[in-house]
């Protein structure tokens, strides 16, 4: 199978979709002939038209808007919002229409509209460019969130989620496309993957770790050096935040009797706690108390030192992982 | 005389439904105060010339965006009052099996992509709308509807200017009733209030390269030949339009507003702009019919309104496992 970047999976994915259905439209800012800030709209303009393939002023709360009007007339677009960051200009178009308006009128419009955006830090672009703030939106009716960790994965929910008929936020690490340059085996061809699965990113039976995003990488990592450790970590990837799988997530934990979720959303009110709820409400018996490695409640400072203080990572996640294993030591 | 181009069909339409929606707005308020309507109800009484000429001049396939008060675009646009006290009483009948209400009742069979109790809430909406019109090739315009309070909000600005560098078909259509919910909108003399600083917002149309007029909202065939206007300019690939309706709230923002902001004077000045009166005798008095004929029909909208009325209390409350029904498809509620 080739080896495609993260970028080249989500190219790839609204590609194959735009020439399968007409009726797929992509907004955003400089998505058109800028290419994509992060290089992934690419030549899709020239592919498919500036009719198809559409700059938009700065101006997120109209063109995210506008997107849910021609969802209801009969388009699907796929929206870009540079980074997540941005929300707060168009949450109303967000959270109380794009989410809403299917539910206020009874069932009488669909949504299919993808949002996708960016996330994260790491690389010093402080407070407006860096947070990941998904759990603002899985908290609320109606918003489908979409999170993955790998090029295959990329490509085969993003598939997924232009065919949804519901409103989708998917939401893209940058770390993916700029710095890490994860590469993944990614098939050329089409496929799909259903929202609501988790995948097991490593067998273990020690500990398991719940991971989203560029922490399931960090996971990975921390659980490979720990092998020589003695400590058999499994990591689970949810994949999507909502729908969540349950299911896997606790069965995991039930085998390992140990819990650490790790995410870069903020610590409080978030994903973390979300998971570890969802696991004690089910009354999973743990050898010990369950922990979590994410992002304290500061915003995020630009000084490579003060960021690498608040983000989690490999040596956080190991560190919390060796607390839960061992934790009189 | 302007009235007869118009066919005496269509000016009866209008009467017939300037009386619909003040007969079903008063009979609303009446429902309200008895306690058989939740939440807020925002009547639309005073400015039915405004929805009533807007409607005369569309196409049944194109689209509205409604919003909070907004039970007179619905009812112009063709709703069936049944179903409307239906979902105001938020009954199982109601257009939106009682799940919007007052603030959201909309029929999307009609056009209608939503009614909207955030104020400027629907406005990308309507301008998606008219993109995918324009993508599909449909020849649909869509009109934004919103007050002098949704004219200051920034996704008002921001749709007009999107509209106008996409050369979309869209209508925003003002209606300035003179109140932003309890605040004066426009600068008048001696009085500090203001939500803006000029009065005819046609004006606004220069700052984003589209035409725009200021109208006498009061008066539907004033309405109507804008919104044709506009319509034909939409429809023949021009830019979008602003049309401004200066009109007056006859009651308070909400049923049940005491309205301590607004004098007694201003109240009694906007019952004498009433459209309804006014273009009841101008259609007497240009001999497109006789009082005799708008009497009938008004007695026949009483008799529709009281029907609607059983209709609806007759109707069966929703199922409350209808409560977790149409969020989002296969996810846990």
């Amino acid at each position: 199978m080739p080896k495609k970047t993260f970028a080249d999976a989500i190219y790839e994915a609204l590609k194959q979709e735009m020439e399968r259905d007409p009726s797929i439209i992509l907004m955003g800012e400089d998505v058109g002939r800028a290419e994509g800030i992060f290089g992934v709209t690419r030549d899709l303009w020239k592919i498919f038209g500036e009719e198809r393939v559409r700059d938009t002023p700065i101006s997120e709360a109209a063109f995210i808007g506008a997107a849910g009007g021609a969802a209801i007339c009969g388009l699907r677009p796929v929206v870009e919002l540079m980074f997540c960051d941005f929300f707060g200009v168009a949450m109303d178009q967000i959270y109380n229409q794009l989410a809403k308006i299917r539910y206020m009128s009874g069932g009488q419009c669909r949504f299919p509209v993808v949002l996708r955006t960016t996330i994260g830090g790491g690389f010093g672009a402080s407070a407006h460019h860096s947070q990941v703030l998904y759990s603002i939106f899985a908290h609320v009716p109606g918003i489908k969130v979409v999170v993955p960790s790998t090029p295959y994965d990329a490509k085969g929910l993003l598939i997924q989620a232009v065919r949804d008929d519901d409103f989708v936020m998917f939401f893209e690490h940058k770390m993916f496309y700029a710095f890490a340059h994860i590469e993944g085996e990614v098939p050329d061809e089409s496929y799909t993957i259903p929202f609501g699965k988790a995948d097991v990113k490593r067998k273990g039976k020690d500990v398991t770790v719940v991971a989203t995003a560029n922490m399931v990488h960090d996971s990975l990592k921390a659980a490979e050096e720990l092998k020589d450790e003695g400590i058999s970590v499994e990591v689970v990837d949810p994949r999507t935040l909502v729908p969540l799988d349950t299911e896997t997530i606790v069965n995991s934990a039930k085998k390992t009797k140990r819990l650490v979720v790790a995410d870069e959303d903020y610590i409080y009110f978030g994903v973390t706690g979300e998971i570890i709820t969802r696991v004690a409400e089910r009354g999973v018996p743990l050898k010990a108390p369950p922990k979590r490695v994410a992002t304290p409640r500061v915003p995020i400072p630009c000084s490579r030192v003060l960021e690498e203080e608040i983000l989690p990572n490999k040596e956080k996640i190991k560190k919390t992982i060796k607390n839960v294993v061992f934790p009189s030591k | 005389m302007v009235m007869k181009k118009i066919p005496k069909e269509k000016l009866l339409w209008m009467y017939k439904t300037m009386v619909k929606i003040r007969k079903f707005e008063e009979e609303t308020g009446e429902l309200f105060f008895g306690g058989e309507i939740p939440g807020f109800v925002h009547l639309y009484i005073g400015q039915e010339a405004i929805a009533t000429g807007c409607m005369a001049a569309l196409e049944p396939g194109d689209y509205i965006t409604s919003n909070h008060r907004g039970h007179g675009h619905l009812i112009a646009k063709g709703g069936d009052v049944k179903r409307m006290i239906a979902e105001i009483m938020g009954k199982a009948t109601g257009y939106c099996k009682g799940k919007g209400g007052s603030m959201h009742i909309a029929n999307f069979s009609l056009g209608i992509l939503g009614a909207f109790g955030i104020v400027g809430g629907g406005v990308g909406i309507g301008v998606g709308a008219a993109l995918a019109s324009k993508l599909k090739g449909e020849g649909r315009i869509s009109v934004v509807f919103g007050g002098d309070g949704a004219f200051v909000q920034g996704i008002f600005h921001e749709g007009m200017n999107l509209a106008a560098v996409w050369n979309l078909p869209v209508i925003f259509l003002i209606e300035d009733n003179g109140y932003s919910e309890g605040t004066v909108s426009w600068p008048k003399p001696g009085d500090p209030r203001k939500t803006r600083n000029i009065k005819n917002l046609r004006d606004i149309g220069r700052a984003y390269g589209i035409p725009g007029v200021t109208i006498d909202g009061n008066d539907p065939i004033a309405v109507y030949d804008a919104v044709k206007e506009a319509a034909h300019r939409a429809r023949s690939e021009g830019p979008p339009s602003i049309v401004h309706c200066l009109t007056c709230r006859q009651r308070g923002h909400y049923v049940g507003d005491p309205q301590s902001y607004r004098s007694a004077e201003d109240i009694d000045d906007c019952a004498k702009r009433d459209p309804i009166p006014r273009f009841r005798k101008r259609l007497v008095e240009n001999g497109v019919t006789k009082e005799e004929e708008l009497t009938k029909i008004d007695e026949k909208i009483k008799g529709e309104i009281e029907e609607a009325i059983t209709f609806a209390r007759e109707s069966p409350d929703p199922d409350p496992k209808e409560a977790y029904v149409d969020v989002s498809d296969g996810v846990e509620v």
